[in-house]
């Protein structure tokens, strides 16, 4: 690592949900231009943690710190001063079904109503050339592939030159080559605009290529966190059975059939 | 029992205390920047333009039926009264029955349309994306659904009067053998501007109300499609409700003068 300023510092944080202890105590340092990935079990709370990080959950107990500040205790200015840094791809895309797609890239940008049609237009170009789409900009996300959503979201969640980016399975739904051209992107703003990021995914293949660490969540805590060669090799066999997508393993200790 | 009636009432006012900070939320950010403009003239046209034909066709056959009632009801008991057909109707359609039934019929249509959407939004993490690019949820969709409501529902009320009026005008001519001019007079005498304000008032509060409990309802939306459908039930209910609990609120508010 370059330099090992903590940009998101996790301290204990707990969440219940719909009465189940979704996150029992989480730490993590993400340091400033790193990628992070989180890699997990569906449903052990990946989505959930990434949510706690922009403030749209508040934690039962525990403190988040973006750039040192408190988001978990911070309310109206500047608590949307600190969300502005971030860029977030939502698992489910979460584009706006009633504005087209030029207008869901350039939200920000229209809202702020500083800029011309023009620039709006050769913003949205270009932001959707990066994720691979071109000549869309004017349809509705109905319109759309799963796949093509999701770079959508992509386009509008880097659209705004954020700090930091959070991405939630962002080749999940993408054909092999589109996943890589996405991999590649994420290498792109990490190596060129120092940006600093937290990417959920299933995918290893994506994990390994564009980590500097991975974190593994495991029962509401992070219970490895490594660079991706060190991962590979983990003796931990709860990280072994995930990473070599085992069926049967500590993770799964009753056999289904 | 008693801890399961406990339970429902705390919840009751749980909600309760939740649904008035959305409305002072909602007020607060009323001149917040940037002003929703076209999402306001949308909202306008989906309240106010989209629930006409229904709004016409309640109006039409509210007047007409209050009309033939009162006017049968006046000639045979007491003969000679079914003059008054006309100011009968317009008061009742005025006071009461124009802005109740407009805001039911509204309710139905644009409440549960407003429940739909915000419930979808929410389900679909779309309310989400809204906070993360800066936008507050209620700033972006409560507000310009709640001015909208505020403006278009006593327009609509006043429609709902006056194609009321006409529909039991005609009705009475046709059924009950009035004159036209008479009826007229008769109406024109008998109300007053007071009752046509009355009703305008009510409007405005029942357009707070649809407005804001649907918004609330989309909010509060949990789990998939189902749960927009579970919620825009709820919505239209509990929104109707609200009508006749604040219609006599309003109502002896405003009789009794306070
Ligand atoms: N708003 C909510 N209310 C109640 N429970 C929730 C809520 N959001 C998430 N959960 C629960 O929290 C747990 C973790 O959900 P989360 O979406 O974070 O999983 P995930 O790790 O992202 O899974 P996946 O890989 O399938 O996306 C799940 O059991 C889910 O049911
Ligand atoms: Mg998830």
């Amino acid at each position: 690592m370059k330099n090992k300023k903590v940009k998101i510092s996790i301290r204990n944080i707990k969440k219940d949900l719909g009465g189940k202890s979704v996150l029992k105590d989480v730490n993590l340092d993400i340091f400033s231009g790193e990628t992070l990935v989180i890699i997990g079990q569906s449903g052990c709370g990946k989505s959930v943690l990434l949510k706690h990080i922009v403030g749209l959950f508040t934690p039962d107990a525990g403190e988040i710190f973006i750039d040192s500040e408190p988001i978990t205790t911070l309310r109206g200015k500047t608590l949307d001063n600190i969300r502005s840094k971030f860029g977030v791809l939502f698992q489910g895309a979460a584009l706006f079904d009633s504005l087209t797609v030029g207008e869901n890239v350039a939200f920000k940008h229209i809202r702020a109503k500083t800029f011309s049609k023009k620039e709006i237009d050769k913003l949205v170009d270009e932001k959707l050339a990066l994720v691979g789409l071109h000549g869309i900009s004017h349809q509705k996300p109905a319109e759309l592939s799963g796949g093509m959503k999701k770079r959508v979201g992509l386009a509008r969640a880097i659209a705004s030159d954020p700090e930091i980016i959070l991405y939630d399975e962002p080749t999940t739904g993408l054909d092999p080559i589109n996943a890589d051209q996405i991999n590649d992107l994420i290498i792109h703003l990490r190596e060129e605009l120092a940006i600093t990021s937290i990417a959920v995914t299933h995918d290893m293949v994506s994990a390994y290529k564009i980590s500097d660490r991975i974190a593994m969540l495991y029962d509401g805590k992070v219970i490895e966190l490594n660079t991706p060669s060190v991962l590979r090799r983990s003796k931990n066999t709860f990280v072994k059975q995930f990473i070599n997508g085992d069926a049967y393993g500590p993770i799964t200790s009753v056999r289904p059939f | 029992m008693f801890a399961l009636l406990g339970r429902h009432t705390l919840n009751f006012f749980h909600q309760l205390g939740e649904f008035n900070l959305l409305i002072y939320k909602t007020f607060i950010s009323f001149f917040k920047k940037p002003f929703p403009a076209k999402s306001l003239f949308q909202q306008m046209v989906r309240i106010g333009w989209d629930s006409l034909p229904v709004i016409i066709f309640t109006a039409l056959a509210t007047g007409a039926i209050l009309a033939l009632q009162t006017g049968y009801a006046l000639m045979t008991r007491i003969k000679g009264t079914e003059t008054y057909v006309g100011g009968i109707v317009a008061l009742i359609l005025t006071r009461e029955l124009g802005p109740v039934l407009c805001a039911i019929m509204v309710a139905g249509r644009a409440g549960s349309g407003i429940t739909a959407e915000i419930g979808t939004m929410k389900v679909t993490e779309q309310l989400d994306a809204l906070t993360t690019l800066s936008a507050n949820p209620i700033h972006y969709l409560v507000v310009p659904r709640v001015l909208a409501g505020i403006i278009m529902l006593p327009i609509l009320t006043l429609i709902t009067d006056i194609v009321g009026i006409l529909g039991g005008m005609f009705v009475a001519i046709n059924e009950i053998g009035l004159n036209q001019a008479n009826y007229v007079n008769m109406t024109l005498r008998f109300l007053t501007m007071a009752d046509v304000y009355n009703g305008l008032i009510k409007s405005v509060v029942f357009g707070i109300i649809i407005t804001t409990i649907a918004s609330y309802e989309g909010f509060k939306t949990m789990g998939g499609a189902e749960g927009v459908g579970r919620a825009t039930t709820r919505s239209v209910v509990t929104i109707c409700m609200a009508i006749l609990f604040f219609d006599y609120i309003v109502t002896s508010v405003l009789t009794t003068g306070i």
